[in-house]
């Protein structure tokens, strides 16, 4: 079969439950016994196995299938999770990238065969179970079942093996005592039938229709699963006759047969006392099997619409209250998406950036030509409105979640302890903060770096933290937040900070400064030294950072993203690294202004406010040119001057003064005239001409001439 | 001479621009050129090499311009009614517009009638030639774009 045009669904949803896999285990590590948490890692390497199987890959395929066996018997409690298992199935998941990655790059898994892994893993089983690997995925569906074995179900009173909790059967008495019939039925699908639990799933629509489903044989997970023979036996609670449901279920094509009867609750609740004192040890051991079989039996996404549906329509009898407050944890509803190139997107903005260049057009086309009408203003600030808001959808269509990239970190961060041996904790916040998908996609490696540099540099070992009163434990903070039109991503660490003596003599060393620079320099100027190239503090080199390609690479990659990197720390106390990001990378609101004859564009961002000055204000600082405005001293500079272009205005009058920020500091920039407020669409200017740093782009105004973007941060 | 044969197979013709700079005519050969456009407003970009004018909106798209002139160390354009812009599409450099004086015709010449131009150290615009051409308008120098267009260090 030629599956290559599926290749990249399939490598984009194998992440996908990679990554799942990866916080589902960290979580599972903090909290071992957490049914959701198993539940959810089976699933995702169930997932995982039959898209390799489908795909051809062998290998993958059985390496999932073994960690899929793991997961199976920790479900049924016949194991438990311990530290080592945590760390083999990290270990698989590495393999299971390796993989991917081979997968992605030739489209062929590679020769690994990862025998040792899957040796360990049934090891962990072996320990676990006492039993062979290759039955326990077979005992696993038993278990599920315990007292329906498969002979017993192919009699029409398959169901009345049905074991009940105590929930299920408060919710039959309940729903007896409003009037509802309680049924059990038995469904045998044809022996030709395929896709049997497809079959099974519309029967289970077809009863759902008028009736609720309370239990399920085997489970509605096994079911889907595929993990049945021929019959299923379902208790169902309706208000319809006994006839309508079975002829609604055999109703669905290559369905033998339905037999169903009125239940008696006594007979039922009869059989479960029987076996209650039997099944009471195994119970515990394996509580959470009767718990699953209490969660409605619609597990697929696609069935989720008709979960909802189901829930209001059912809520005034009290009977689906265990299994609705189940509901919500284990599946959350599923938004319907549309997975799109993200070339498109990038097509789809170009011409939206047109459309307002257009509209620009138009909108100064109006103002020349003199006789513009009240109808025409309207329509245009009509149109204006709409492409105000295409942008933006256009944009939030761009914008993900930059929880895909740091969502790898606290398992980074884990591994990072056990190299380093060091002590810490991640804390992250923000995760659901929005970006361009670009730019979310080349943000993980400096974020991973500034990680890396806590845990490596800031953070001391345990011995000397405790010696300084500190918690033993070290914290790392991943804080991410909008602020404006930015982004913030915050990287801060309670280590020891940054060391300034310890910077400024190794810099001085390297060659970087002179000792005489070095004392005049402050300490932000020294810790600005660490994004030098080839500067690196740590005394010893380590493979997680050190090596001096660092600071100085995030520095320049954040920068191509159009922003910034700061740092802040104290001595002892720890460091913080700020990255602030622009939202949105190809349109901005804009300040248009005059200098000399030539108009120029400040993105409206950076500005701070703009102050009209006497001339007699300006006062000189160190030979340098300053105003005083609050309280604070800003450096002026005269754009006419940087520019190479000949001021228009006299030099008495008042000068127009437009403050920028960059971080905490700021500038004053003076231009001659102040033209308005504008949405415009950043253009490259291509690398033929990237040696003005000053400029970070151009856009093309309503008139069709070209104005050229100012780098506000550039001139601080 | 057997450069020129290899890239330019004998007995095959190819087309070229003609353009005068100054006095002197100048072939661009034809498959570069995206587009010819009317001299317009140039922005220009501060803090950059002087033969670079700076940029101009090509259909939304923003375009560095420069002169060949400035470049070839003629004296500065002088802009008139026959000046006109003409839109390069290079491999490496991508799109660039040239400032030319006039845009006279098409030639076609046979590839036998262009003759390569010696290096000469001395001779700097030679280095930004790649041949010689013959035609009844007489002599032809071809442009070595690739040479115009590579920033100076």
């Amino acid at each position: 079969m030629d599956v290559s045009q599926y290749l990249e669904i399939f490598l984009d949803e194998t992440n996908e439950h990679l990554q799942n896999l990866n916080t589902q285990i960290l979580s599972l590590e903090q909290d071992p016994e957490n049914m959701d948490t198993i539940n959810e890692i089976f699933r995702a390497a169930h997932s995982l196995k039959g898209m390799a199987g489908t795909m051809g890959y062998k290998r993958m395929q059985t390496l999932t299938h073994d960690m899929e066996n793991v997961f199976s018997e920790v479900r049924n409690g016949n194991i438990k999770v311990k530290a080592d298992m945590i760390d083999v199935l990290f270990q698989c998941l590495d393999a299971l990238e390796e993989y991917n990655t081979n997968i992605r790059e030739s489209s062929d898994e590679g020769t690994n065969d990862n025998g040792a892994l899957i040796k360990r893993l049934n090891d962990i089983m072996g320990d676990g179970s006492g039993e062979e690997p290759a039955l326990a995925a077979a005992a696993a569906v038993k278990e599920q079942a315990p007292s329906a074995p498969e002979a017993q179900a192919s009699d029409a009173g398959g169901f009345v093996g049905i074991k009940l909790n105590e929930n299920q059967q408060s919710v039959l008495t309940e729903a007896i005592k409003q009037g509802k019939r309680v049924y059990g039925l038995t469904v045998k699908v044809q022996e030709s039938c395929i896709l049997k639990a497809a079959r099974a799933f519309l029967v289970f629509k077809a009863i759902e229709d008028t009736s609720e489903i309370i239990v399920s044989d085997p489970s509605s997970q096994d079911i889907e699963d595929e993990k049945f023979d021929l019959h299923f036996s379902l208790i169902i609670v309706s208000e319809a006759e006994l006839n309508e449901v079975v002829t609604a279920a055999k109703a669905v094509s290559e369905i033998e047969d339905v037999s169903g009867s009125v239940l008696n609750l006594d007979d039922v609740g009869a059989g479960a006392a029987e076996e209650s004192h039997a099944a009471e040890t195994e119970e515990q051991a394996a509580a959470p099997a009767p718990a699953e079989t209490a969660q409605p039996p619609v597990e697929t996404p696609a069935a989720a619409p008709a979960e909802a549906a189901q829930a209001p329509a059912a809520a005034p009898a009290p009977a689906p209250a265990p299994a609705a407050k189940k509901a919500p944890v284990n599946k959350p509803v599923v938004n319907r998406t549309v997975r799109v190139d993200i070339e498109k997107l990038d097509t789809l903005m170009n011409l939206v950036s047109e459309l307002i260049i257009a509209k620009n057009s138009l909108v100064s086309a109006s103002a020349m030509s003199g006789n513009s009408s009240q109808a025409v203003n309207e329509q245009i600030e009509y149109l204006e409105s709409v492409t105000t808001s295409l942008h933006e959808s256009v944009m939030k269509v761009r914008m993900v979640p930059i929880e895909s990239t740091v969502n790898k970190f606290p398992r980074m961060v884990r591994d990072l302890q056990k190299k380093l041996g060091k002590k810490m904790e991640l804390y992250m916040s923000g995760e659901e903060t929005e970006l361009d998908r670009t730019v979310v996609d080349q943000i993980g490696d400096p974020l991973m770096h500034l990680l890396r540099n806590s845990a490596d540099h800031g953070l001391e070992s345990a011995a000397v933290r405790k010696e300084r009163g500190k918690p033993e434990v070290g914290s790392i903070f991943l804080d991410a937040y909008q602020d404006g039109n930015n982004v913030v991503i915050e990287v801060r660490d309670d280590g020891n900070g940054i060391d300034t003596k310890a910077v400024k003599n190794k810099a001085i060393e390297r060659g970087v400064i002179t000792p005489e620079q070095g004392e005049a320099m402050s300490e932000k100027e020294i810790i600005n030294l660490l994004f030098n190239a080839g500067f690196s503090t740590a005394k010893v080199v380590s493979d997680v950072s050190g090596r001096g390609v660092g600071l100085d690479v995030v520095k320049s990659m954040i920068e191509s993203l159009s922003g910034e990197v700061e740092v802040k720390s104290r001595l002892g106390e720890g460091s913080t690294w700020t990255i602030r990001l622009p939202l949105t990378l190809a349109i901005i609101q804009a300040l248009m202004v005059e200098i000399g004859d030539e108009k120029y564009a400040i993105a409206l961002g950076s500005i701070q406010t703009i102050e009209d000055i006497l001339p007699s204000d300006v006062k000189l600082v160190q030979a340098k040119e300053v105003i005083q405005l609050r309280d604070l001293v800003i450096p002026l500079v005269r754009l006419n001057e940087i520019l190479d272009i000949p001021s228009k205005k006299d030099p008495e009058e008042n000068l127009v003064v437009v403050v920028v920020k960059k971080g905490d500091k700021l500038a004053g920039l003076v231009v001659d005239e102040l033209i308005g407020q504008q949405e415009i669409v950043i253009k490259s200017l291509g690398k033929y001409i990237s040696k003005c740093k000053i400029i970070s782009g151009a856009t093309v105004l309503g008139d069709g001439e070209v104005a050229l973007i100012l780098d506000a941060n550039t001139l601080i | 001479m057997n450069e020129v044969e290899e890239l330019r197979p004998v007995g095959e013709t190819t087309q070229f621009i003609v353009i005068k700079l100054g006095e002197e005519q100048y072939g661009i050969d034809i498959k570069y050129i995206d587009n010819i456009v009317r001299m317009q407003h140039i922005t220009r970009v501060p803090k950059v090499d002087e033969y670079l004018k700076g940029v101009i909106n090509l259909r939304g798209e923003v375009i560095p311009v420069m002169s060949i002139r400035i470049k070839m160390g003629l004296e500065k354009d002088v802009e008139t009614k026959s000046s006109r812009i003409i839109i390069l599409k290079l491999e490496q450099q991508g799109t660039i517009g040239v400032i030319v004086d006039e845009v006279r015709e098409v030639v076609t010449l046979e590839n036998e009638r262009i003759e390569k131009v010696a290096y000469d150290s001395k001779d700097e615009n030679a280095n930004f030639l790649c041949g010689v051409g013959k035609s009844d308008g007489g002599l032809i120098s071809l442009l070595d774009l690739n040479a115009v267009v590579l920033e100076s260090v």
